[in-house]
């Protein structure tokens, strides 16, 4: 039997405000809170609300044959606790029909994976943390901020338990192979790999509306159709895309709530099911391993970093802010720690690319650039103030470790005197 | 095809932009070999680049019938035209001019400035066009700037041939919207009379359009480009301990000089290891001196006075940013030569150049703070610096104009009716 695995993901960037240098070491909060709260109230009540009510009906509809997964960004779940409770909500009550699944992802949406692989670990935890006490599950599949992936974050993925990870179609990866197979990381075969299918993905959340398309317009029938008509071996049919694509990049008029609303009967008259990313990973063998040396991701032409640290102003910023990353961690200052992944969100340093700066609020690549450094340089005076840069992490390690060390000797030796004070007493009592 | 262009300065002897475009306008023109230019200046110095088009100057030009011996006009004007010349042009004297001051030839001394009798040498320049467009062949006059609009629709009126005007500048940039009425209106009847009018940006041709009462069909953006530097890599920077951040150029209204002093002072309160340089003349400048002095930041902030040539591209290189605050530039070329030579240019979106350059930073010319931030930005971090840098030469590298030329050879075209 055939089977559709739909996935969302949902994030927004948490948008610096205008930062002038003359604001670093005067101004430590960074947010353009307005500019925040407009654009996630803006998403909720076009996308993620209504489409949360067309789910919720797929659900009803086919009596819980519908299944869908969903990621969420910590970044994304703190503005949705904030500005707009009502999607939480809703979410808890589509997590409670049990045809969902929350996929784990680094709290931030951060590179981490790539650049800094112990704050991956520490956030990827984070974000399974905050699923778990939000919806009462934790998650067993992960896909990586913005579907990076390589061999090595493949493996750093096993060592963390995972057995699923969902990952892009990439052409210089793929070569002549079907999306629509499970295949096995390349040297580590307990790691399973969902490949979106970017073809059918596409077809909805970039062509559905388009007049000019070949298919326009595309119907259920048609789609599901495409599905039962491939060749009868392949048994996934990966579609992955931005939840937003629901009513934003498709608005509400184009009808794409009531196309998603007529998948599920087409698909069964044609004998397709719907099945979760760590069910499909369970349930199927691998075909094949595949082998990524460099790391891939789901954005842009090249499928590869490039939108992120594709210049030089994006290499200076990621290296100057995960140059401090071991000292961050050794801080126990809350705020310092929150502002810490907040700046580690991909979005910064793609509105920093000369080419895939979609979305951004500043003028210009510079613009951008300029502004992040600043908050960056205010950021880093902080750190440094909590740790002198003069040392080195090493050293500063030992130092620490020397000091909660001397705490406790200073408790034993206190103890000891106690007891000897006692004894003295005791004998001159005598 | 053969073109008669009206202009009013030529390389090497220039007092600003006008000079430079003309120059690079017409080297891209010539490229296309079936053109045939000649430029008519108010005085030639007898050193101009002559390789690609020919220059005339109007001070050689007779408007009075003078009596004179071929040797005697050889040995005045042999260095700058043949004597046989002269006699020709000589015979295109159709109107009586002996009411301008003439000299024994029959020819007007133009200073080829821009002196305080500058509307009589307008009009004088006006004399010139007659004697040309009566006993010259051409298809086409093509006119720069409002100086020689007033030749170029003497000659329309006398030959039939079309008029085409290139607006370098028009006096909203140059006034802060404070026109001279008499320049107005010399402006806006060349404009009137035109057949097509060049703009040298989107910004001047909205100014054209809206202020002008031009048709818009009318109007044509051909945006300005620069010259190759062969020699770019020559200018190196020397190693010094402070940032040099640059403003180049007229030290005048239009060129928001006090802007660039406000944002110094900005980015000296946070950080030292700046130093401000004010390279240039103009009537603000001991406005600008009293303002440094004022905000107290004299030890970082220095005045060159006016640089020329080489110089230019001297200072250029030697500094870490350029900045060109300007109120209202119609175009603006010396970004684009900073940009040559590697220097990152901060430039007012008041500016025609930001229309098409990319990878430079563009502010408000009033937003001092944007302007300090960005100065800092490209000071202090170095990805930005190097981005820019060579990001920004590379850009300015495929800005030709052999592509400009070809543009101005399709409305030269349209107007021909070809």
């Amino acid at each position: 039997m055939k089977n559709i695995c739909f996935y969302f993901q949902i994030h927004q960037p948490l948008r610096l405000k205008k930062y002038r240098f003359f604001q670093i070491g005067q101004d430590h909060y960074y947010y353009d809170d307005f500019q925040t709260e407009e654009k996630i109230r803006m998403v909720a009540e076009q996308s993620y609300l209504p489409a949360n009510r067309t789910i919720a009906d797929m659900i009803r509809s086919s009596n819980g044959k519908f299944k869908c997964a969903f990621s969420i960004s910590g970044v994304a779940l703190e503005q949705l606790e904030q500005y707009a409770p009502e999607v939480i909500d809703s979410f808890r009550e589509l997590a409670a029909t049990g045809s969902i699944e929350f996929l784990a992802e680094p709290y931030a949406h951060s590179l981490s994976s790539v650049f800094d692989t112990d704050e991956f670990e520490l956030q990827v935890k984070m974000h399974a943390d905050k699923i778990e006490s939000l919806f009462g599950k934790r998650p067993t599949a992960l896909r990586n901020a913005e579907l990076i992936y390589s061999d090595e974050v493949g493996e750093k993925i096993v060592d963390m338990g995972f057995k699923t990870v969902l990952i892009e179609e990439a052409k210089h990866v793929m070569g002549w192979k079907s999306p629509n197979f499970v295949y096995s990381h390349a040297y580590l075969n307990k790691l399973k790999l969902l490949v979106r299918n970017s073809k059918l993905s596409e077809d909805i959340f970039m062509r559905f509306s388009n007049p000019s398309w070949a298919d326009y317009p595309l119907t259920a029938e048609k789609f599901i159709g495409w599905i039962s008509s491939a060749p009868s071996e392949e048994k996934v049919f990966n579609i992955w895309m931005g939840y937003e694509s629901l009513g934003m990049v498709q608005r509400h008029e184009t009808g794409i709530f009531e196309f998603l609303k007529a998948i599920p009967y087409h698909a069964m008259e044609h004998q397709i099911g719907f099945a979760l990313p760590s069910e499909i990973g369970k349930k199927n063998e691998p075909t094949g391993s595949l082998l990524v040396p460099f790391p891939i991701s789901w954005w842009g032409h090249e499928k590869d970093l490039s939108p992120w640290n594709g210049n030089d102003l994006q290499h200076e910023a990621l290296e100057k802010l995960y140059s401090v990353g071991v000292r961050v961690r050794m801080c126990n200052d809350k705020p310092l720690l929150h502002d810490w992944l907040m700046l580690q969100t991909s979005d910064h340093f793609r509105y920093m690319s000369h080419k895939e700066a979609y979305g951004s609020q500043y003028e210009s690549p510079y613009d951008a650039f300029v502004n992040y450094m600043n908050v960056l340089a205010d950021f880093m005076d902080r750190v440094n103030a909590q740790f002198p840069s003069g040392i080195d992490n090493e050293e500063l390690n030992e130092l620490l470790t020397t000091i909660t060390h001397q705490e406790k000797e200073i408790a034993t030796l206190e103890e000891e005197v106690k007891k000897l004070k006692v004894r003295k007493a005791k004998v001159s009592g005598k | 095809m053969k073109v008669l262009m009206f202009g009013w300065e030529f390389p090497p002897h220039i007092l600003g932009g006008l000079g430079t475009a003309s120059y690079g306008l017409t080297k891209g023109m010539a490229e296309q070999k079936d053109l045939e230019l000649t430029f008519v200046i108010p005085k030639p110095h007898g050193d101009e680049d002559q390789s690609f088009l020919k220059i005339m100057g109007a001070c050689h030009i007779p408007v009075v019938w003078r009596e004179n011996s071929w040797e005697h006009v050889n040995y005045r004007i042999g260095k700058f035209m043949h004597p046989d010349e002269y006699f020709w042009l000589r015979n295109g004297i159709k109107y009586d001019y002996t009411r301008i001051y003439t000299d024994e030839l029959g020819c007007i001394n133009f200073s080829g400035k821009y002196p305080d009798n500058l509307i009589e040498e307008i009009s004088n320049y006006e004399a010139i066009a007659s004697v040309l467009a009566h006993q010259m062949q051409f298809d086409i006059i093509h006119s720069h700037d409002w100086l020689t609009y007033p030749a170029g629709v003497f000659a329309k009126h006398i030959s039939g041939k079309p008029l085409v005007i290139h607006v370098h500048a028009t006096d909203f940039d140059r006034s802060r919207g404070k026109v001279n009425p008499t320049v107005y209106s010399i402006e806006k009847r060349g404009m009137d009379v035109a057949d097509h009018i060049i703009t040298v940006s989107d910004l001047t041709r909205r100014t054209v359009i809206e202020k002008y009462h031009q048709d818009p069909r009318k109007v044509t953006t051909v945006h300005n480009a620069v010259e190759p530097l062969p020699d770019a890599d020559s200018f190196t920077k020397t190693e010094r301990k402070d940032k040099v951040v640059t403003f180049l150029g007229r030290i005048t209204m239009q060129k928001g000089p006090e802007y660039f002093v406000e944002a110094a002072h900005r980015v000296l309160q946070k950080t030292d290891g700046v130093r401000f340089v004010m390279a240039g003349s103009g009537d603000m400048m001991p406005a600008m001196i009293e303002l440094v002095a004022k905000r107290g930041i004299a030890d970082r902030f220095h005045f060159t006075g006016f640089l020329k040539g080489r110089q230019v591209h001297e200072m250029l290189g030697e500094s870490d940013v350029y900045i060109m605050p300007s109120v209202s530039e119609p175009f603006g070329i010396s970004p684009l030569e900073a940009m040559q030579v590697g220097t990152p240019s901060i430039i007012s979106k008041q500016s025609g150049c930001a229309e098409i350059l990319t990878h430079a930073i563009k502010t408000d010319y009033w937003d001092i703070d944007a302007m300090a931030d960005a100065i800092y930005g490209i000071v202090k971090y170095p990805a930005m610096y190097n981005s820019l840098r060579n990001l920004g030469r590379e850009e300015v590298n495929n800005i030709k104009w052999y592509n400009a030329g070809l543009k101005v050879r399709s409305i030269y075209d349209g107007v021909l009716k070809y």
